[in-house]
């Protein structure tokens, strides 16, 4: 499958070695998840006119995020301080041929918001010290993580020729649902030479994506259905032993 | 082979599921309780948020309850009319228990009131039933020792609202059933349980219910308790999880039948013992997540859509 996309860029009119310095696609722009959904791999392909680095960035649906921090009250580990930042992405995964400091100079990459320690959240509420709101920020990106949420990787690109590319983006099973952007930025001696963004959506599908629609959309329909279903199962239980 | 909890939006082994709910089912089966007190602590320890815990539990309840309180209706051991003032309790009961719900979870503090009401709970309980099973065993009680006066006059029979009884034979303030069944709402709101556990002891000891009355009474109650809080559970926090609620339920089947033939082979005093044990081993491990040092103090929430 992989290969059969490889040689088609080859064939592409005007692919390597044409006008365009970076085409690339993803195998599939929608992922499903499903009653049995333990994760996905998305297949990245993409050719390049001259050998050079390559950084993917992918970015989830942007949520606000609560984070909170416990210390001891009374012998008891409770949370007592809290930050919401809005504006926090959702899913945040950089991939790179090389590590990013040697590819591409810190200012470039803050105005790109490529990499981890770039990543952009929204306002912190309420307003905390730096040192505090920094403390926060780490938590955040730790626990997302550790969730396989967040991600920087190097390596992982297949490369062909030096000129044809592709690379597997793995989802968790854990992943948010909702739009996302993947975008590819071709790099030569430190700067972005080309840049492409394709869109990847990410949504519940079958039976799972119905349930939740039904749970949001009519709460109270919902709640009286999961207490039929589950006093008819009950019922249903108890009829073999009826005559007991 | 893992299935996806759409309201959890987590992935769970479904044979864990199953078993969780089996093991819980078997419990039933045994000692005849709803289970629901250790279901939620166990899906806590799997992974699944709080919440969805407390709210699935209550939902499972539903079902495991229905099914109990037939067996006991087709043998007539249901007191409607004191179901039905207690209920009255219940339900304002849930209602104020799911707003403290989700006031709990607005400012963060819903895990540790989880977490603190299940810890204080079931130490108390297991480690009365430690006593009691530990003095039967020894047979420290002697043949006829305990047995209750048939009636007895305290303050609680000077309260106003006096109501009949027909079917239990009491002529009590409707207050005391009232109350009760709005404390046993709000437990049963916070922590997604029946409530049977304590509501069967308050029915024989503080309303003074004769004992053949008391389960099926107290199951046929808890039916509406949890399906109202299953139902505002939904609206408000939009946290009951359905696919979970219904695998559970299915292990929970097969788990009661099982544990009802078990439970006729083995001596009562021992099971009790077996059943104080686990309770408390459960117990102690919800206070050493509480009280030790967390392995990250921070902890991360993403507030649905």
């Amino acid at each position: 499958m992989r290969q059969a996309l490889l040689l088609l860029l080859l064939l592409w009119p005007g692919s390597a070695g044409a006008a365009e310095p970076l085409i690339a696609d993803l195998t599939s722009h929608f992922v499903a998840i499903t009653t049995g959904f333990t994760g996905a791999d998305v297949v990245l392909f993409g050719a390049t006119d001259a050998p050079s680095d390559v950084i993917v960035v992918v970015r989830g649906p942007i949520r606000d995020a609560v984070v909170r921090r416990k210390s001891k009250v009374a012998g008891l580990w409770m949370n007592t301080r809290e930050v919401t930042f809005t504006g926090v992405p959702s899913y945040y995964a950089v991939y790179s041929t090389r590590p990013l400091d040697e590819i591409m100079p810190p200012a470039m990459r803050t105005l790109h918001d490529i990499g981890l320690a770039n990543l952009r959240l929204g306002v912190g509420r309420p307003d905390r010290s730096a040192q505090e709101a920094a403390l926060f920020r780490d938590a955040l990106i730790r626990q997302r993580r550790q969730q396989g949420l967040y991600a920087e990787a190097t390596g992982g690109f297949n490369v062909l020729n030096g000129e044809l590319f592709h690379l597997t983006l793995a989802f968790p099973a854990a992943v948010p649902t909702g739009n996302y952007t993947v975008q590819i930025f071709l790099v030569r001696g430190q700067r972005i030479v080309a840049a492409q963004t394709s869109p990847l959506y990410i949504s519940q599908a079958g039976i799972d994506a119905e349930v939740d629609d039904f749970a949001r959309r009519s709460a109270l329909g919902y709640g009286f259905a999961a207490v039929a279903m589950a006093a008819l199962v009950g019922w249903l239980s108890s009829l073999p032993f009826r005559h007991a | 082979m893992d299935i996806y909890l759409p309201i959890a939006a987590m992935s769970q082994d479904v044979f864990v599921l199953l078993t969780l709910g089996g093991a819980v089912g078997f419990l039933s089966g045994v000692f005849g309780v709803g289970g629901g007190f250790l279901l939620t602590p166990l899906l806590i320890f799997i992974g699944v948020p709080h919440a969805v815990a407390v709210a699935s539990s209550a939902n499972q309840v539903v079902g495991a309850s229905v099914a109990g309180a037939l067996a006991h209706w087709r043998r007539g051991n249901i007191d409607f009319q004191m179901a039905i003032v207690l209920l009255i309790g219940g339900f304002a009961g849930s209602a104020a228990g799911v707003s403290i719900f989700a006031l709990l979870r607005r400012i963060g503090q819903i895990d540790l009131t989880i977490s603190l009401a299940y810890a204080v709970l079931l130490g108390t309980l297991g480690s009365l039933m430690l006593a009691e099973s530990s003095r039967a065993m020894l047979r420290l009680r002697g043949a006829g020792a305990g047995r209750r006066k048939l009636h007895q006059h305290t303050w609680l029979h000077g309260l106003p609202f006096k109501m009949r009884f027909r079917r239990s034979k009491l002529y009590i303030s409707a207050l005391l059933p009232l109350s009760l069944g709005f404390f046993v709402g709000v437990l049963s709101a916070v922590m997604g349980v029946g409530g049977g556990f304590v509501m069967v002891p308050a029915m024989i000891y503080l309303l003074g219910m004769p004992t053949a009355v008391v389960p099926g009474t107290s199951l046929f109650q808890i039916i509406f308790v949890a399906a109202s809080v299953t139902v505002l559970q939904a609206v408000e926090n939009t946290s009951v999880d359905a696919v979970l609620a219904l695998v559970l339920l299915l292990g929970g089947v097969i788990g009661a039948q099982l544990g009802t033939r078990f439970g006729t082979l083995l001596r009562g005093e021992q099971l009790r013992a077996l059943l104080a044990l686990l309770v408390l081993a459960v117990a102690a491990k919800l206070v050493f997540d509480l009280t030790l040092h967390p392995a990250d103090p921070y902890s991360l929430e993403t507030p649905g859509p």
